[in-house]
């Protein structure tokens, strides 16, 4: 970089991060009030409404619940991506570029499509307001997040180890557990990783195929929005930002959250 | 290399069963339910009737409806590109820890779900909102003003939420230029700005390009942050097919209106990419 930022563009920037900023620290601020109701500034700050969230066991549910929905998500989503990136890292077939898209396409379609039609579909079959079809969809949209980055791994393994592996006697099944896997393992855990806060973010599909005994936190504090914004509600949203903001932490530590949205390229 | 050649079909079984089933099912029970049949007593009918479609394309309620979600979606997409494409600017001049932190508070906000960012929004643009109150503060307006339930709320806080894509993307656009050349125009004696207009930006076109792309489509078919911010008089499309679908049942018509956006989207999306490829082709293939 020959060039330092001016007072101009050192001005902007001041004001973007305002921007940025401006709603996560709004919520985190209001959520000491010790008011009843939503009013700026508060007088007194005060814990209340986050022991309040305690008391209200359809929050404290949702949580739980988007907890096991992610692991769930992510789980599976990362036993779907490695065998099929490794094919797709490893073989030069006819179909590879088609399977790819195919598998990146969830991308495409827009949450709210999505939605209709899981809802549609599982009323169809069944599964309608089960959590089976909830983690069938959460699969299919955390996929190719954790595809990517699976993959980025994948397509940075040398073939030659594992032909040395198995010209030494060892077979397939302990070629994949003992050598492939250890070295594609970051890219796992970190396709892991955005699986599960994708699936526990998402909120426009689930919203469609929710029911009331399977409500995910997004979900839920959608719904008391819908009714009334107060200080409660308020309350769970900087408890989440929180635990994002530890997330966030580790991340930037572990992979560096450049390298997890912006990659090294398309795959 | 390995010689067998059904290996990665195999390989790749598993995920493309699962997509085969519950994705590609849905997405195309979606287009036959569409052109089902919707009355108040008998529910839904399986018939073939174009009734839904002919409703949506002739009702002006539905073209209010589509100008809005593409026009706010298009206001957005300026937005971002504008703030996004300064900001991947600034960042990159900088040094670390600066560059990494200031990264991280931008690309952060991506990992908090949209409910609790647009919940922030709501709070500040509440009549007694702090975006209220500085109003009145510095003398603008001189009563509390709201923009909640407004087009304009809903596009700052839909550019809230969007801008980090085109920071991401532009900032993949501007890992790739030589530093150099900013360098040369500058000892050529070109202003700040000029260097700006006339050697960066069309360097780093295709990343804004693309970043537009993401930013337009998103928008358009965002839910949350429309359903918040603009409340159930300011309907786009995406909340308006939810209105059909769960709360008068009508599921013909909610998925005919989905199935034109997503129609107008593949337009818009593969219109533009064919553009960005025609002018960029070297630099994307």
């Amino acid at each position: 970089m020959y060039i330092k930022n001016g007072l101009v563009g050192l001005t902007f920037h001041t004001l973007f991060i305002m921007f940025i900023l401006a709603p996560i620290l709004m919520v985190c601020a209001v959520a000491f009030t010790d008011q009843g109701f939503i009013g700026l500034p508060t007088e007194g700050l005060s814990l209340r409404w986050f022991y309040a969230i305690a008391d209200n066991p359809r929050f404290l549910d949702a949580f739980y619940f988007s907890l096991k929905l992610g692991l769930v998500s992510a789980t599976f989503a990362v036993i779907f991506s490695v065998p099929a990136s490794l094919a797709i890292a490893r073989f030069q077939f006819r179909g590879r570029d088609a399977i790819m898209a195919f598998l990146m396409s969830p991308l495409m379609i827009p949450h709210v499509v999505l939605g209709l039609a899981f809802l549609q579909f599982f009323t169809t079959i069944g599964v309608s307001g089960t959590f089976f079809g909830l983690a069938v969809a959460h699969i299919i949209i955390v996929v190719p997040f954790a595809m990517r980055l699976v993959l980025a791994s994948a397509t940075g393994l040398d073939p030659a180890i594992e032909r040395a592996a198995l010209s030494l006697g060892a077979s397939s099944w302990v070629t994949f557990r003992r050598i492939v896997l250890p070295l594609i393992l970051p890219g796992v855990v970190s396709g892991w990783v955005i699986a599960f806060i994708s699936s526990f973010d998402e909120l426009t599909m689930s919203v469609f195929i929710a029911s009331p005994s399977t409500t995910t936190l997004p979900v839920r504090i959608f719904l008391h929005i819908e009714d009334t914004i107060d200080p409660l509600v308020t309350a769970v949203s900087a408890a989440i930002i929180y635990l994002t903001l530890i997330a966030i932490f580790i991340l930037d530590r572990t992979v560096g959250l450049e390298k997890l949205f912006v990659g090294k390229g398309r795959a | 290399m390995m010689k067998i050649s059904r290996a990665p079909w195999l390989l790749s079984g598993p995920a493309l069963t699962l997509y085969a089933v519950f994705l590609i099912a849905p997405i195309a029970s979606i287009f036959l339910i569409s052109f089902f049949e919707f009355n108040f007593k008998g529910g839904l009918q399986a018939t073939f009737t174009l009734k839904n479609y002919i409703e949506i394309l002739t009702d002006g309620y539905f073209y209010e409806i589509f100008g809005r979600t593409f026009g706010v979606a298009l206001v957005v997409t300026i937005a971002c590109a504008v703030l996004g494409t300064g900001e991947a600017y600034v960042l990159s001049r900088m040094s670390n820890p600066w560059k990494g932190l200031f990264l991280m508070i931008v690309l952060g906000p991506l990992l908090i779900s949209v409910v609790v960012r647009t919940l922030g929004w709501a709070l500040l643009f509440g009549s007694t909102g702090l975006i209220s109150q500085f109003l009145m503060f510095v003398g603008i307006t001189s009563g509390p003003v709201s923009l909640m339930y407004t087009n304009l709320g809903v596009i700052i806080a839909l550019t809230h939420v969007m801008v980090p894509f085109m920071v991401i993307s532009v900032w993949a656009s501007l890992q790739r230029i030589n530093p150099s050349t900013e360098a040369a125009a500058l000892s050529l004696g070109a202003s700040q700005f000029a260097v700006i207009m006339r050697v960066i930006v069309p360097q780093v076109m295709p990343g804004i390009l693309s970043g537009s792309i993401m930013v337009f489509a998103l928008s358009a078919s965002a839910f949350a942050t429309p359903s918040i911010i603009g409340g159930r008089r300011l309907k786009n499309v995406p909340t308006a097919a939810y209105d059909e679908f769960l709360n008068t049942l009508n599921w013909p018509l909610g998925s005919a209106l989905a199935v034109l956006l997503l129609i107008t989207m593949m337009v818009v999306l593969i219109a533009a990419n064919k553009l960005t490829e025609r002018r960029y082709g070297a630099i994307f293939g």
